[in-house]
């Protein structure tokens, strides 16, 4: 029955692999031999060892780009799930329960859209609308209603103290959307004889949410939270365009891959840029061992 | 447990498991129904303000496209005198939103049919066949969902440019495909792992050829999965933004809509063009809310079935 198995399964595997193998794994085995040389893009590339990691480790800009990837993958996944959960609560089970059905609160499907519109944009197209909200004059969005309340502009994007934090605003105002859904999906799979059951026993919301919502939901917060340190890892768009010299004032805002972009395509250093890339490599794959440290707690079966 | 674990959170002395007398419990109850009544109504609020801050920055771009200059500078509240299309126009023609969003449109669909061609070959034949080999394979595309793209982002410009491809659509187009293949095959490789080996082995029978049955039987069979995926993998395609920054930096005639409007950005400040850029921004943002309110529920299922999975 399975004759010529063969030619199809070949015939059928060669392109998508070839594509991936020549756009792909060529370059991230490229990448790892490159980070070992001085190659400028022309020339032949002359090895030079660690040396690239030796610079990389006096290099200022690089440090402050991890420690800002840091900052970003602490808050942006803390305070993104604790906005969407509370919401996802609300508008899944705040509203009691009716006819055996738990309910979400008054126009929770609405609401639901409303949120979720953000993840449908670019984030380039997204950072420009900021640019134009956080703008330091009165034609920026806030900064127009401060000076009509009389009260001084805030400088978002110039003050270096603030700028990182209002690129993570921007992540959290489009991410949150995105999870309500994600928590939506798995509170929805949370059968409602528990929550009865917790509330004939005089469970008050509060108590719901976190004895009974909160563990149930770990699996999907788990997933929430890998998601969002990807994310973290990322960030070049909205760094690229949102902040003042790409990653300024002053490096305030600068990321790894904006670090990366700026030398290979400004400064010309291909076998540099590369070292980072390895870098970022090797901080991704600690990222992605600690979570699964972290994170190993007993799921509950229900 | 009694009607004590509602008040557990604000008397934490009142140990569970502690009897109490009926009036307490009565107490307990109308404490609870102010509580809840508290809760909703700052939950309300706090639902209002977000949906606030989600939907005003968007309507105060679209009302700034049609201000002029000083009108922007003047008030963020107040409408615009009249509706000054010629903002539009001069974004469309002038600044080129028109021609950066045909290239986004012939890039994102060229991009995601080959995608789902090439990725739904993979995924079938590495789901539904043992060979050798099928395993490595498999998890060669997998582990792709690992790594940013940008670690790679060197050698890749390199290699486009070596296959004398870059500053092209071409190009794109292929990098485009083969860095979306990693969540395309894992996802139909799981989704095809679930459709019944009935119908196959009926479609054998009848003397089908393998090609026939996968084009003909499985696909159809497949269709949700490949509506999922697909929607994810246009809204991943038409938001890239570094890609075609890299791959297409010096043909300033073949550059997508996120490039475009970024650059126009950068511009608008040099010429103070500021009703031109929030044209410009509004013609990038209006179309997706269009088609978000379309396809909404579509939308939502698709970008969330890679997490839920």
């Amino acid at each position: 029955m399975r004759q010529g198995k063969y030619p199809f399964v070949i015939g059928f595997l060669i392109l998508p692999v070839t594509l991936y193998s020549v756009f792909v794994i060529a370059p991230y085995a490229q990448a790892f031999q490159l980070a070992m040389t001085n190659w400028r893009g022309i020339g032949t590339p002359e090895w030079i060892g660690f040396e690239n990691f030796q610079r990389l480790f006096n290099d200022t800009a690089f440090w402050k780009a991890v420690q800002h990837h840091g900052i970003i993958l602490l808050a942006l996944p803390l305070i993104t799930i604790a906005i969407a959960l509370f919401f996802a609560f609300l508008l899944n089970v705040g509203g009691g329960s009716k006819g055996g059905k738990r309910v979400g609160v008054r126009g929770s499907a609405f609401y639901r859209v409303v949120f979720f519109f953000p993840q449908v944009l670019a984030v380039a197209v997204i950072a420009v609308l900021f640019q134009m909200i956080y703008r330091p004059d009165e034609s920026g969005l806030i900064n127009g209603v401060l000076t009509k309340l009389g009260l001084e502009p805030i400088f978002f994007m110039i003050n270096p103290n603030l700028a990182l934090w209002s690129i993570i605003a921007v992540l959290v105002w489009q991410s949150v959307g995105f999870y309500v859904v994600l928590f939506s999906a798995g509170m929805a799979s949370i059968p409602t004889e528990i929550y009865e059951a917790a509330e004939i026993d005089g469970a008050t919301r509060v108590t719901l949410f976190f004895r009974v919502t909160l563990p149930l939901l770990w699996d999907t917060l788990q997933v929430a939270w890998v998601y969002l340190g990807i994310a973290a890892f990322d960030c070049f768009a909205i760094v690229a365009v949102l902040s003042i010299d790409s990653g300024g004032p002053d490096g305030a805002t600068t990321v790894l891959a904006m670090e990366i972009y700026r030398n290979a395509f400004t400064y010309g250093r291909a076998g540099y840029a590369s070292a980072m890339g390895v870098a970022l490599f090797f901080l991704t794959i600690t990222f992605a061992a600690l979570m699964l440290r972290v994170s190993k707690r007993e799921s509950i079966e229900y | 447990m009694g009607p004590q674990m509602s008040t557990q959170t604000e008397r934490p002395v009142t140990r569970p498991g502690e009897h109490k007398p009926t009036a307490a419990a009565g107490k307990g109850r109308d404490r609870k129904r102010s509580e809840v009544r508290l809760l909703s109504s700052l939950g309300h609020v706090a639902l209002v303000v977000w949906a606030v801050i989600v939907v005003v920055p968007i309507l105060w771009t679209f009302l700034a496209s049609f201000k002029n200059t000083s009108e922007i500078f003047s008030s963020p509240w107040t409408l615009p005198a009249e509706l000054r299309w010629e903002n539009w126009g001069r974004a469309w023609t002038q600044a080129r939103v028109g021609k950066f969003f045909l290239n986004s449109v012939i890039v994102v669909s060229c991009g995601v049919f080959g995608t789902m061609l090439l990725g739904s070959m993979a995924a079938y034949v590495l789901a539904r066949y043992k060979f050798v080999g099928n395993r490595l394979i498999y998890y060669l595309f997998v582990s792709g969902l690992a790594f940013p793209v940008f670690l790679a982002l060197v050698p890749l410009f390199f290699v486009v440019d070596n296959l004398g491809l870059l500053n092209t659509h071409t190009g794109l187009v292929l990098v485009y495909i083969a860095y979306s293949l990693p969540f395309t095959v894992f996802f139909l490789a799981a989704f095809f792992k679930t459709l019944p080996t009935s119908v196959a082995e009926a479609g054998m029978i009848d003397g089908c050829s393998h090609t026939r049955l996968f084009f003909q039987v499985m696909m159809p069979m497949a269709k949700p999965g490949l509506i999922s995926v697909g929607i994810f993998n246009i809204i991943g395609q038409w938001s890239q933004y570094q890609l075609p920054l890299v791959l297409l930096s010096n043909a300033e005639d073949k550059w997508v809509l996120t490039q475009g409007i970024a650059d126009i950005s950068v511009n608008a400040g040099y010429e103070a063009d500021w009703s031109g850029l929030f044209a410009a921004l509004t013609m990038a943002i209006l179309p997706m809310i269009l088609v978000y309110a379309i396809f909404q529920r579509q939308i939502q299922s698709g970008l969330t079935a890679g997490a839920v999975k």
